[in-house]
């Protein structure tokens, strides 16, 4: 019996359990229009990746506990002096020093509008989002980015006005913990596991 | 608000002229289950060699170091792929690298070519590129394409490229073409154009004969974005070869190739739009400082630059590119061009970030009839014709050969050698095409100089090349 690939720090070094690749074997291809005759063959390949989030990590664990990150720089002789990001930027993109972590939840439930949207039809392999996907881009009061997010209730609008949601329960700790509803939504409305 | 120093603003300049004596293509398709990317590569070198009138061991003996185009290693799951098609081309023991920048990766390879000779490291090189988009069914092909985005903050969500792409068409659909039927039908156009010039090019893998009506019902794929309004999955091989002036005169001893002037530029922007923060908008030479300083009134929602609407690094290479040759006014300093239409709806931004438009207007390039081989209002020839390859949507999109297949395009005009290069019955045979009745001779007659648009994903990467015949330069000293 096969297990997911786990992995834990300890001492600094990754500590791994369970199968980080599963075996399927290689098949013929060929060419049915001329007697079956040898074109190649199919190369399955399975494998999991262990991926540091380094100085973003604060960001993925902080959406479990319903809080949105994000970050400033403070440097006083930077031409950005006070530019907030989200996308969180570990470092400020002119300066290049440390940026400063601030929670941005409050800006975000009183100022998200959304800057522009899609409902994508489509998805690639490995898509974890029901479909369509309701992509939507948003803007902040007093932040110099716009970040890209789904809608996981209604239809997206230019400018309509929308609350963040986090996924408090059974987390995935990556970007999808984060969604967003329209204003005035109500709580058992929310998708399962997420929660204002 | 962010701005740039004097010191990147600075206008390239080459250490010696650069020329362009040949190039050549396989053919493109979606799949080819019976070929290997090596004899795709080998059928286009031989094409280059062959209209120099050359063998191609006695052209590869001028070669003296090779520029390898190709984006997607996962795609061929290959890695040093480029290694393998220098070794298959038998050209050790030169020196070689692989470039990599998106769909801009045939135009940036170009770029480092030609900096190649410029700076008198090499004579002669070689600048090849490839893609292989056909080992993987189109779900995982989707999600290996999106894998070029932010992989925490954006592959995640639907690992579906067009979905992170069409929030910006969509952003420039309503506040630029305020959601107009008129509009929609525009961008059909586009597609009607391009899939119909396809028709007249052997090696294009999409020739189609449709009307607006067509596109209008094709499938929605990301509303306003219709299956007909999308660039190609494609296969396929293109290569160029550029030296000095010396060698370009020897090359072309025995050809109908005349050695034309090659000028790269670059420019960039963040991988996730997100990232993006306001600024000015950069001038071009045909533009003037206050002519945006109402754009936000006139288009409610457009006064943030370049926001979602606009294509920061297309205007840089444009900025640096005219800046290199002296062009003032693309529309009346070339005669043809060869954009990078991803979508309709990008091909249209990309009129304004180049210049061909003012910011906003982009759509008249095309309603004008500006934009056809002959204006269809007219009769006459287009201004300046775009995309006679049927470019991405009809021809083509094999990423790494995109920006050389636009470039080859434009040097067939130049070379007054287009009707010979597309119309030969032997090449329609070769690729078991039918050539179309009404085929049409699209040599833009008395072309002189041209330009080709490389772009890459959401903007991250863009190249201008443009070429000139060395005696119709606008800047001497160039
Ligand atoms: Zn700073």
């Amino acid at each position: 019996m096969s297990m997911f690939g786990q992995v834990f720090v300890k001492d600094n070094k990754y500590k791994l359990k369970g199968d980080f690749h599963h075996l399927t074997p290689c098949t013929p291809i060929r060419d049915a229009d001329s007697g079956f005759k040898l074109l190649g063959v199919t190369n399955p390949r399975d494998m999991t990746y262990m991926h540091s989030y380094g100085g973003e990590a604060v960001f993925f664990e902080s959406l479990s506990k319903g809080k949105l990150l994000a970050t400033r720089c403070d440097q006083f002789e930077c031409e950005s002096k006070g530019s907030v990001y989200i996308p969180f930027r570990i470092h400020c993109p002119d300066c290049l020093a440390k940026n400063t972590v601030i929670d941005l939840t409050d800006v975000a439930r009183k100022t998200a509008r959304v800057h522009t949207f899609m409902v994508c039809e489509r998805s690639g392999a490995f898509n974890m989002l029901d479909t369509p996907i309701k992509f939507i881009n948003i803007e902040f009061d007093g932040v110099a980015t716009i970040l890209m997010s789904y809608l996981s209730i209604g239809e997206p609008d230019m400018q309509m006005r929308v609350v963040p949601i986090f996924r408090t329960s059974g987390p995935t700790f990556t970007i999808l913990d984060l969604s967003w509803v329209p204003e005035g939504t109500r709580e058992d409305q929310l998708p399962e596991g997420f929660s204002f | 608000m962010i701005t740039f120093s004097k010191q990147q603003l600075k206008i390239p300049q080459l250490q010696k002229p650069v020329y362009l004596v040949s190039a050549g293509q396989s053919k493109f398709d979606r799949a080819f289950p019976d070929k290997r990317t090596e004899e795709l590569c080998i059928e286009s070198f031989v094409m280059a060699a062959e209209l120099l009138n050359m063998s191609p061991a006695d052209l590869k003996r001028y070669i003296h170091s090779c520029y390898y185009g190709h984006f997607a290693d996962h795609f061929g799951d290959q890695l040093l792929g480029e290694s393998v098609i220098h070794d298959r081309l038998g050209l050790d023991p030169l020196g070689n690298v692989g470039v990599k920048t998106g769909g801009a990766t045939g135009g940036s390879t170009l770029w480092e070519g030609v900096k190649a000779v410029a700076s008198g490291y090499s004579d002669c090189v070689l600048v090849m590129g490839w893609e292989r988009m056909d080992e993987v069914p189109t779900d995982e092909g989707n999600f290996l394409i999106s894998c070029a985005a932010d992989k925490d903050w954006e592959s995640p969500l639907g690992h579906i490229y067009t979905g992170y792409y069409a929030v910006m068409a969509q952003r420039y659909w309503q506040i630029f073409g305020k959601s107009e039927e008129s509009f929609r039908k525009t961008l059909a156009e586009i597609s009607v154009k391009h899939h119909g010039y396809a028709r007249f090019n052997p090696f294009a893998q999409a020739p189609m004969k449709i009307t607006v009506d067509d596109v209008l019902k094709s499938p929605v794929v990301a509303y306003p974005l219709r299956a007909l309004d999308c660039c190609l999955m494609s296969v396929g091989a293109a290569c160029a070869i550029l030296c000095d002036e010396k060698t370009a005169v020897a090359l072309t001893s025995n050809s109908k190739n005349k050695p034309l002037r090659i000028f790269v530029s670059a420019g960039s922007h963040t991988l996730r739009p997100a990232d993006r923060r306001d600024m000015d908008i950069p001038l071009l030479p045909n533009e003037k400082a206050d002519q945006y300083r109402d754009l936000g009134d006139r288009f409610p929602g457009g006064d943030r630059y370049p926001g979602f609407t606009g294509f920061l690094a297309a205007r840089m290479a444009a900025y640096y590119g005219y800046g290199m040759t002296g062009i003032t006014d693309p529309t009346d300093d070339l005669d043809v061009i060869e954009l990078h239409d991803a979508f309709t709806i990008s091909d249209v931004q990309t009129y304004e970030d180049v210049g061909i438009r003012p910011y906003g207007y982009g759509r008249d390039y095309v309603e004008s009839g500006d934009c056809y081989h002959t204006n269809p209002h007219t009769g006459k020839p287009g201004k300046l014709p775009s995309n006679l390859s049927g470019g991405l949507i009809g021809c083509m999109h094999s990423v790494g050969a995109t920006g050389i297949m636009q470039t080859f395009e434009v040097a067939c005009h130049l070379w007054n050698r287009w009707e010979e290069m597309h119309g030969e019955e032997k090449l329609w045979k070769k690729f078991n095409r039918e050539k179309p009745k009404d085929w049409t001779n699209l040599q833009v007659k008395g072309a002189k100089r041209g330009m080709a648009i490389s772009h890459a994903g959401v903007g991250s990467h863009v190249t201008a090349t443009i070429l000139m015949d060395p005696d119709h330069l606008i800047r001497k000293d160039a």
